[in-house]
């Protein structure tokens, strides 16, 4: 970097990689878009890869736009971030693990 | 990039490096912010999962949902986070008239957005599919129209933010306002990822 820059965990990129982190999310997004329009693939098959292909193109902004890595002033950032995927993960699993297992008990007939 | 920091605390006079440290303060203190958005997306996200069943004999999001209207809206959106990847590399070369060119450009992709989801509810609440039919599309309203309106808010700070480079400048005060709206920015675009993956694609493959 030409320019000392002590942002924490929140450098500049450059322009390489806002084209890498646009070409890559555009393919990213392409793909599952077209798996579902066209119809042509079974349900399991689309509906595993669109969350795959989501994951990796949140990957992707992270470290294309978002610029997140693990540098030492990055590194509270990606701390603060991984703690809340945690908390997101239990919040989400939990929340769909209780409800859903009510409806099963509560209304059978919607889970025929 | 850390070498780059010790020696610009080595070499940069008391003040500087305060104004420094409180700028990237400020940053870190936005991000942690952010992460509590998460948290509050999730909640409608976890929501939406627990609701998208309940259609109460209303339609189903296979029924309503437009994907080529939804992958316009996603591209809007995407290219505006790359231009205002550019805005914020035109600010960090001190190039004034450039950085605010690039976010006018995000603006108006930003707005076109706005209105492509504004039409869509639009449409839906006329065919009397509004948020008053079902659990589904209360909840659909809810997470859509949240993410909608943190667009909203982030068009608005955009303004000010135009206004405020354009008559003090790329101040140091300005470039770490510019950060923050830059994490603003790219974080709605990150979650609204989520909202394509989950809320239509899930609901037209389903």
């Amino acid at each position: 970097m030409s320019h000392a820059s002590t942002e924490t965990g929140a450098g500049h990129g450059s322009y390489g990689s806002y084209a890498i982190g646009f070409v890559l999310s555009v393919i990213l997004t392409v793909i599952p878009f077209g798996m579902v329009m066209s119809g042509n693939f079974s349900r399991e098959t689309a509906l595993i890869s669109m969350l795959v292909m989501g994951v990796v193109q949140i990957v992707v902004h992270l470290v294309c736009f978002l610029h997140m890595n693990t540098s030492s002033e990055g590194r509270w950032n990606l701390l603060a971030f991984l703690f809340t995927v945690l908390i997101i993960v239990m919040l989400v699993g939990l929340a769909i693990w209780i409800m859903v297992n009510a409806d099963m008990l509560m209304m059978p007939w919607m889970f025929k | 990039m850390s070498t780059d920091v010790m020696s610009s605390h080595h070499a940069a006079g008391h003040d500087h490096e305060h104004d420094h440290d409180s700028g990237g303060n400020t940053v870190f203190g936005f991000w942690l912010y952010l992460m509590t958005d998460c948290v509050l997306f999730a909640s409608v996200f976890a929501t939406y999962a627990v609701l998208v069943n309940h259609t109460a004999g209303g339609p189903s999001g296979k029924d309503i949902f437009e994907l080529p209207y939804v992958l316009g809206e996603t591209f809007l959106l995407l290219i505006s986070s790359c231009t205002y990847g550019f805005s914020m590399l035109a600010a960090h070369r001190g190039a004034k008239s450039q950085a605010l060119a690039w976010l006018g450009a995000t603006f108006l992709l930003g707005a076109g957005f706005i209105g492509m989801e504004i039409n869509e509810f639009h449409h839906l609440i006329v065919e009397g599919f509004g948020p008053d039919r079902s659990a589904f599309l209360s909840s659909f309203f809810t997470l859509v129209g949240m993410h909608g309106l943190h667009v909203t808010a982030g068009l608005v700070w955009m303004l000010v933010l135009m206004a405020q480079i354009k008559t003090r400048g790329l101040t140091s005060q300005n470039n770490t306002r510019l950060m923050c709206l830059s994490l603003f920015w790219h974080f709605l675009d990150i979650v609204w990822i989520c909202v394509f993956t989950i809320v239509y694609l899930m609901g037209v493959a389903a």
